[in-house]
């Protein structure tokens, strides 16, 4: 039962969120710095994570496939089905859990214990808009991430085979280019979205209704991890369920 | 003035208000007084609209606060200043930032005049040469200053001070309420004041009221509380060593 009160209180905030809005010379500035903490600030991580694991990825395809029978260019379409499929948008939105989602709960759930947020509603301020709006918002550019992850993943990919010697320059391009199909992109993307959605609500909840002091923000910061993993975890299946099967 | 009538609030079944009537006079300090856990910060929180009372109605000014009305709310919001217990300074602005915040989101005054005004209540509050520093980086005597002149900056009809003195060295603490009481006389405003800080009662009480367990047991100002019969309130009272031998001394 207290499941469903989480569920209904999640949806009133995001109903408040997208009413009485805080005027647009304040927000604008906030939406920039949203973009700088949550977009800017996440870039290398992104680049990092993607190039080696885009490289781990082509490494265990090529170990795994030692057959002569197998055409040479596979380990570049593995690589490239696997980086726009699912490492881009999905584990890197785990990631981005983590580290976005951590930081949004511990910044608000600070607001809150400090009594920023009282502040903010004692003034007449909406704080659900003043506050989860612009990360919304901010984190609609959140898909400018997946594609570098998306490039940098297939570039390590292709650097990890090629100069390890498991494929060809060749054999790895022309494994990009088999079979592309446009609409996976598109289908990655609109996870993307989605889960942009949810990296900035679902820790913005958890900070927002948070009870308690120092102890308790890094306590939510922790269940918001988890629940933004999960709830990414089953908007992966059922997006893939529509759109794929 | 704000007028109180019956409230009561509760907490999963636990009666933390029990039907409080008052009223707070206009260019006034009201203080609320009482040991921790009394309920003072649930009754500022209730006259703040923070939390909602169970029973009882609340006037600002002869005005019923009815939180279903959300454009008087929203129009009462701007003419109440609040200075909370830990100031509740925005960390991600500095002092300036902090102070014109209230005027960049209910004022449609331009940067220039907002600068003139912040100016004006930086010099009534007597904040020195800390406009571009961050809350982490000033004491907390100044962090109390640059939330009073948040508070006051909008010219706010109403000023809710929820213990402005904690955390503060006893001078520092009588520099603050003497500075919130002169505010108070200056621009004629309802002001009140949470505290259990028996220094400030002495200082600045125009009128108290004595809360017990939710209960308004005593009303009246600094001069009569000395002189009171009420036992719960000379408990209370004279439970500092320095107020008992003043008490005992007739001053």
């Amino acid at each position: 039962m207290k499941l469903f009160f989480h569920i209904g209180r999640y949806f009133l905030m995001i109903k408040y969120t997208f009413t009485k809005f805080t005027k647009w010379n304040v927000l604008k500035k906030l939406i920039v710095q949203e973009i700088d903490d949550l977009i800017i600030g996440s870039i290398w991580i992104v680049a990092f994570m993607s190039f080696l694991v885009g490289g781990v990825v082509a490494i265990q395809t090529a170990l795994n496939i030692e057959s002569p029978f197998l055409p040479g260019n596979l380990i570049g379409f593995a690589t490239r089905q696997s980086v726009i499929l699912e490492f881009a948008p999905t584990l890197i939105s785990i990631i981005m859990a983590g580290k976005v989602g951590s930081f949004i709960t511990s910044s608000i759930g600070t607001m809150r214990v400090t009594e920023q947020i009282d502040a903010l509603e004692v003034m007449g301020v909406n704080s659900f808009n003043y506050l989860i709006f612009p990360k919304i918002i901010s984190l609609m550019l959140y898909p400018f991430l997946i594609t570098l992850a998306m490039f940098l993943g297939i570039l390590g990919g292709y650097v990890a085979s090629v100069y390890a010697g498991f494929s060809t320059s060749f054999d790895f391009i022309q494994g990009i280019q088999l079979d592309f199909k446009v609409f996976h992109v598109i289908y990655a993307y609109i996870k993307t979205t989605l889960f942009a959605f949810i990296l900035a609500t679902i820790p913005s909840y958890h900070g927002f209704f948070m009870k308690g002091g120092a102890l308790e923000v890094g306590k939510a910061s922790n269940i918001s991890f988890v629940w933004t993993s999960i709830v990414i975890i089953i908007i992966n299946f059922v997006v893939t369920q529509l759109l794929l099967a | 003035m704000i007028k109180v009538e019956e409230i009561s609030k509760s907490f999963d079944g636990i009666e933390i208000l029990k039907e409080i009537s008052t009223v707070f006079d206009k260019g006034k300090t009201n203080l609320i007084i009482g040991q921790s856990g009394s309920g003072k910060t649930v009754l500022m929180k209730c006259l703040l609209g923070l939390l909602e009372v169970d029973r009882g109605n609340i006037y600002f000014d002869n005005e019923k606060f009815d939180k279903e009305n959300i454009s008087a709310v929203a129009n009462l919001r701007k003419e109440v200043g609040t200075v909370f217990q830990g100031s509740a300074l925005f960390d991600s602005m500095t002092v300036l930032e902090n102070i014109i915040f209230p005027m960049k989101m209910f004022s449609n005054t331009t940067d220039e005049e907002m600068l003139i005004r912040a100016q004006e209540v930086i010099n009534r509050v007597d904040l020195k040469d800390a406009d571009n520093k961050y809350p982490s980086e000033i004491s907390g005597g100044m962090k109390k200053r640059v939330a009073i002149a948040r508070a006051i900056v909008l010219n706010p009809k109403y000023l809710f001070c929820d213990e402005p003195n904690s955390g503060l060295d006893p001078k520092t603490a009588i520099i603050i309420d003497k500075l919130i009481q002169e505010i108070t006389i200056e621009y004629n405003i309802t002001t009140i004041i949470n505290t259990h800080d028996m220094n400030s009662v002495m200082e600045i009480g125009d009128k108290i009221i004595f809360l017990v367990q939710g209960e308004k047991v005593w009303e009246g100002n600094n001069k009569q509380i000395l002189k009171t019969n009420n036992k719960l309130v000379n408990d209370f009272v004279y439970s500092s060593e320095l107020l008992r031998k003043v008490g005992k001394l007739g001053g």
